[in-house]
C-alpha cells in the first residue's frame, strides 16, 4: 500500500509536466489547427529562461538589492520566466507560422520541426554544449507520512500545476479573451466581424501556452535540475501524446490526460522493469486510442474542437 | 457626402474579374437592395466592404474616413455588421454567448481585471448581459438565450446571427440573403424583425436577396448586379419594369 501510494506521489508529479505541456499543445491546435511541434523545446527555453530569471534574482538578493525569503525568489522566477517565455511563443507565432496560417497543414507543421531544431541549435550556440544546473532555489525538506516520502518541492510542484491548469479553464471560460478563443476555435471568418483581431487572439494563444511551458520547464528543473538543450524533445512529444489522448482542443481533457500519462508511465515503471517503462506505457496509450480515436474529450467529427 | 461611399471598385480573382466598376451610396438609415443572378458578385461586394477582400481597384469611404485596406476587424469597430448566407454561427457556444462575444471590443476591463475579478469587470458584465437580453427581445429570441445554437429551427439561427451583428452597434447592416431556407411564416416574421430593428436602431441597412417581394417591400431603392457590373439602380417600381432586370434574370429573348 505504501509503495502504492509513494508512486501515486511520484505519478502526480510527473503528470503535472506533462498536463502544462499538454495544455499549450492543445489550445494552440484548436485554435489554429495546428500542432506547434517546437512547444516541447519552448518548455526547454522556458527552464533555461527559469535559470537566468533565478541567477539574476539570487545575485540581486545576496548584494542586498532585494530582501526576499526563497520562496518569494522561486515565485518571482516563475513568473518572470512565464512572462519572458510568453514573448517566445509569440515571436515563434509572428515569425513562423503566421506567414503560413493559409498554408497547407504540413508545411506548418515542419515549420514548427524547423524552429524546434532552431531553438535547440540555437541554444547550443549561445551557451554551448555543457549541461547547466539549476540553482537550488529552496532547500528540500521530505515528510514522512504513513511509509509515504513527499517532499516539499513534489508538493510546490503538484499544487502550482493544478492552480495553472485551473486559472486556464476559468480563463477560457469566463473573460471575453476566453470566450474569442472559444469562437476562434470554431470558425474565424466572423471573428473579426465581431472587432476581434485573429491575429492577436492567435499570438494571445501562444503566448499563453508557453506561460505554461514555462512554467513547466521551472517546475521539472526543481525536481530534476540538470538542463539541456534537448531536454523537450521526448517531454515534447510524449505531452503530445496526452494532448491527443485529452481530445484535441480541450483544456480539461489535455490537463486529465497529462496526469493520466504521469501515472501510466509511473506505475508500467513500478510493475515491470523500468527498462520497459515507455514500451508498455505507449502501448496502454495507443490501445486507448484505438478504443477512443478522439480521446476522452474530444469530438468525433473532425473539423473543428471544443476549447 | 454618403455614410458608406464605395467609389469606383473592381475586384478581379487572378483573371477572373468578379466586380467591376462597382459605385454605391448608402445615406443614413437607409433600405438598399441589391439583387442579381447566382454568381454575379453580390458576396463578394460584401466581402469587399467589410474588408474580407481588398479592391483590386477604387477605394470605400465609411463617413467619410477611407476604410478599404483596413483589416477587417477594425472596420467591424468603425461601425459595419454583417451576417453570411450560409450562417457562420459558433455551433459550440449558446445564443447569449454569442451575443456577448459581439460585444468583445466595446468591454473594458483589462487582462488583471479578468483575473481577480474587479468590481469593474462584475458591472460591466451585468451591463453587457442586459444589454444582450435587450437585443435578443428586439429580435424575440430572449427565451433561447441559453440554448445551444444547433438545437435551434433555422429561422432562429438566422435571428441570432442578426443580434450578434447589432451588438456590435453598427451603424449600417449587411444582411446577405436574410431570407434564405425560410418557411413562408417565417419569412412574414423575419420582414416584421428587419422593420423593427431598423425603426429601433436606425441604422443603415444593404441587403441581399432572392425574394423579389421581400426586397421590393423592404427596400428605398436597389441595384441589380450581373457578372459584376450595376445593369439597373433605382426605386423597386423602376427595378421591375427595367427590361435589362428581366433579361438579366429570364435571360435574354432571341431575336
Amino acid at each position: 500500500m505504501a509503495l502504492f501510494l509513494q508512486n501515486l506521489v511520484n505519478a502526480l508529479q510527473w503528470g503535472s509536466f506533462y498536463a502544462l505541456i499538454a495544455l499549450g499543445y492543445s489550445m494552440v491546435y484548436s485554435i489554429l489547427m495546428l500542432f506547434n511541434f517546437a512547444h516541447g523545446d519552448i518548455f526547454m527555453v522556458g527552464a533555461y529562461i527559469g535559470v537566468g530569471v533565478a541567477f539574476v534574482l539570487i545575485a540581486m538578493a545576496s548584494q542586498g538589492a532585494l530582501a526576499l525569503p526563497p520562496w518569494a525568489i522561486l515565485i518571482l522566477t516563475i513568473l518572470f520566466a512565464m512572462i519572458l517565455t510568453s514573448f517566445v511563443g509569440m515571436l515563434v507565432e509572428r515569425i513562423g507560422y503566421r506567414p503560413l496560417r493559409a498554408a497547407p497543414r504540413a508545411s506548418a507543421a515542419i515549420t514548427g520541426l524547423m524552429i524546434g531544431i532552431i531553438l535547440e541549435t540555437g541554444n547550443l550556440a549561445l551557451l554551448g554544449a555543457r549541461r547547466i544546473r539549476f540553482p537550488s532555489l529552496i532547500d528540500t525538506t521530505v515528510y514522512e507520512v504513513g511509509g509515504v516520502f513527499i517532499t516539499n518541492t513534489k508538493i510546490i510542484i503538484v499544487v502550482v500545476a493544478l492552480l495553472l491548469a485551473t486559472a486556464m479553464h476559468l480563463f477560457v471560460r469566463k473573460t471575453k479573451w476566453g470566450l474569442a478563443m472559444r469562437a476562434m476555435a470554431f470558425d474565424y471568418v466572423a471573428v473579426p466581424l465581431m472587432g476581434v483581431s485573429v491575429n492577436a487572439i492567435a499570438a494571445l494563444t501562444f503566448a499563453l501556452g508557453s506561460a505554461l511551458a514555462a512554467a513547466a520547464g521551472i517546475l521539472y528543473a526543481l525536481a530534476y535540475p540538470v538542463l539541456d538543450p534537448y531536454m523537450g524533445i521526448l517531454f515534447g512529444w510524449k505531452a503530445f501524446v496526452a494532448a491527443i489522448l485529452g481530445g484535441r482542443g480541450s483544456v480539461m481533457g489535455a490537463t486529465l490526460a497529462g496526469f493520466l500519462l504521469g501515472f501510466i508511465e509511473i506505475f508500467a515503471a513500478m510493475i515491470f522493469p523500468s527498462s520497459l517503462r515507455d514500451l508498455i506505457a505507449y502501448s496502454i496509450v495507443l490501445l486507448i486510442l484505438i478504443v477512443r480515436p478522439h480521446g476522452f474529450f474530444g469530438e468525433p467529427y473532425s473539423a473543428r474542437l471544443r476549447l | 457626402m454618403p455614410f458608406l461611399k464605395v467609389d469606383n471598385i473592381t475586384h478581379q480573382f487572378g483573371g477572373l474579374r468578379a466586380v467591376h466598376d462597382y459605385e454605391l451610396s448608402v445615406e443614413p438609415g437607409q433600405i438598399r437592395g441589391l439583387i442579381g443572378p447566382n454568381g454575379a458578385g453580390k458576396t463578394t461586394i460584401f466581402n469587399l466592404i467589410t474588408g474580407i477582400y481588398n479592391p483590386t481597384h477604387g477605394h470605400i469611404y465609411l463617413d467619410g474616413e477611407r476604410i478599404s485596406g483596413l483589416p477587417p476587424h477594425r472596420i467591424a469597430s468603425m461601425g459595419i455588421g454583417r451576417t453570411f448566407q450560409n450562417l457562420l454561427l459558433w455551433r459550440h457556444m449558446n445564443v447569449l454567448e454569442h451575443v456577448k462575444m459581439a460585444r468583445f471590443s466595446r468591454i473594458g476591463y483589462g487582462l488583471l481585471g479578468a483575473c481577480f475579478g474587479t468590481p469593474r469587470r462584475h458591472r460591466e458584465e451585468r451591463e453587457i448581459e442586459e444589454k444582450a437580453y435587450d437585443l435578443l427581445e428586439m429580435l424575440d429570441i430572449r427565451h433561447l438565450a441559453g440554448q445551444a445554437v444547433p438545437n435551434l429551427p433555422y429561422g432562429a439561427q438566422r435571428r441570432v446571427e442578426m443580434a450578434r451583428a447589432l451588438a456590435t452597434e453598427p451603424k449600417l447592416l449587411l444582411l446577405d440573403e436574410p431570407t434564405a431556407g425560410m418557411n413562408p411564416d417565417e419569412l412574414v416574421q423575419i420582414m416584421e424583425i428587419i422593420r423593427r430593428v431598423h425603426r429601433e436602431l436606425n441604422l443603415a441597412i444593404f441587403l441581399i436577396e432572392h425574394r423579389m417581394r421581400f426586397v421590393m417591400e423592404l427596400c428605398d431603392r436597389i441595384q441589380t448586379l450581373d457578372f459584376g457590373e450595376v445593369i439597373a439602380e433605382g426605386t423597386p417600381e423602376e427595378i421591375q419594369n427595367n427590361p435589362r432586370v428581366i433579361e438579366a434574370y429570364l435571360g435574354a429573348t432571341e431575336t
